[in-house]
């Protein structure tokens, strides 16, 4: 181990390090969105949408990342859609993430009790009125927990984005293996720099999943 | 001359090859499951034991296999792996390697929650009944939690063939290669043939992976029937 290497490779890792933290909270944030958006559109089985929304979900959760990003980077083109490396990385994580949150927030819709959406409902209030005063402020707290646990799995897949060239954490060890082979010291950097955002994740979740007593995990 | 369409596929030997970079892909992942399910199941039985050691020692293995990509798992035991040994190792090999100790971590998590579920008067009244802690395991614990087991396990199952499309990253032939030397070799006479290539890939993965997180799904609500009645 030569504490030289590290130290000259620290600038690029922290860089790299920035890359997939803004990859994973803008994909984070927009696959919860989606999410949301699908278990509600399930919840109050909106005919059509709720077939769509399943359909979405199920062609997500089954199929690689990896293939979902050349099919948006390689494929996408040929149909004269052209995204950037940064584009297909957001996209594909929104949409993997989506289909993964949305599972976390229907688990999360399904536990509150039925007579709360039914008295909304008695009470005369529409769709949008129960959602926004009925089901999201206490489906969103009962969710927590498995959103934390998909969080921790998005940050995780945002590894995979090295092969279309982003410049995130593995694949600026890759490329720093491939030029000076200091291979101990560049693998180290970058199990430190997924552990600096993973660890305290999986303590909250721990701490979280122990509060709420919650299981649904990744898929 | 253009062509296009779905013909790429099919020319030449290119299906043939696209189904043994398959074959490649699926034996990776039987291979890693045989190894990994068994030797998690063993890990989670000794975790339910009360001893401080194990707990702490498999706790630190579950949370670093748990905590770090798959990719990067796999990354170091294809850089790690052959200098430890001393000779080179397959890009296959290093795979079933890294698999399988990550199945045998989240599986050692899964045997262990479906354990200690296991109400309490079942293990005191099979040691009241004199039963060994081996035959406890054996015919109390393993029967009752078998059905808690079988759903988590086929989804872990399914969460490795979707990660075997990463063995290209180690320079793998596997069926994600092989459509991408197919795509660089038909260029000039299929411009579209990404677009076949990548799609065929994707039904491929989705066949293989839904059936069984669809059987996943029912025996979970089997089993949640069960336990609430």
């Amino acid at each position: 181990m030569d504490f030289s290497v590290i130290q000259q490779s620290l600038p690029l890792f922290a860089n790299a390090f920035m890359t997939t933290l803004w990859l994973s909270v803008v994909g984070i944030t927009l696959a919860a969105v989606i999410g949301i958006l699908c278990a509600l559109v399930r919840y109050f089985e909106i005919p059509v949408g709720e077939r769509i929304a399943g359909a979405y979900e199920e062609l997500f959760r089954n199929t690689p990342l990896l293939i979902q990003l050349f099919f948006l980077y390689y494929a996408l083109p040929t149909l004269g859609i052209t995204l950037s490396a940064y584009s297909c990385a957001i996209v594909g994580l929104a949409l993997l993430g989506g289909a993964y949150m949305a599972g976390a927030f229907r688990g999360g819709f399904g536990g509150i009790p039925r007579i709360q959406t039914e008295s909304a409902r008695a009470l005369g209030l529409t769709k949008v009125q129960n959602a926004r005063f009925v089901v999201l402020p206490q489906g969103l707290t009962l969710s927590i927990a498995p959103f934390a646990a998909n969080a921790i799995f998005l940050v995780k897949e945002t590894s995979i984005f090295t092969a279309i060239a982003v410049p995130e954490l593995t694949n600026e060890a890759r490329d720093l293996i491939g030029m000076y082979y200091h291979t101990d010291e560049y693998l180290l950097m970058l199990v430190i720099g997924y552990a600096i955002i993973l660890v305290p994740l999986s303590i909250g979740l721990t701490f979280l999943e122990r509060r709420f007593r919650s299981g649904a995990f990744g898929n | 001359m253009e062509l296009s369409g779905i013909e790429v596929l099919f020319a030449g030997s290119n299906f043939s090859r696209l189904m043994g970079g398959l074959a490649v892909s699926v034996r990776v992942s039987a291979l890693a499951l045989l190894i990994g399910i068994p030797a998690g199941v063993i890990l989670g039985a000794l975790w339910t034991l009360p001893s401080r050691a194990i707990d702490l020692v498999l706790r630190l293995y579950l949370e670093f296999f748990r905590i770090i990509p798959t990719l990067v798992l796999l990354f170091l035991a294809y850089y790690i792996l052959p200098r430890e040994l001393g000779f080179r190792v397959d890009g296959e090999t290093v795979a079933v390697f890294a698999f399988a100790l990550w199945i045998a971590a989240e599986m050692s998590d899964i045997v262990r929650g479906a354990l200690i579920s296991v109400p309490v008067v079942q293990v005191e009244g099979a040691r009241a009944l004199a039963l060994g802690r081996l035959q406890q395991l054996r015919y109390v614990q393993l029967p009752q939690s078998v059905n808690l087991i079988m759903p988590a396990t086929i989804n872990l199952a399914t969460r490795v063939i979707k990660t075997t499309s990463l063995l290209l990253l180690i320079s793998v032939l596997d069926v994600v290669n092989v459509g991408q030397q197919i795509m660089e070799a038909n260029r000039d006479r299929y411009p579209d043939a990404a677009l076949w290539v990548y799609s065929f890939i994707f039904v491929l993965y989705f066949l293989a992976c839904y059936p069984l997180a669809a059987a996943a799904n029912r025996l979970e609500i089997r089993a949640k029937e069960r336990i609430h009645g």
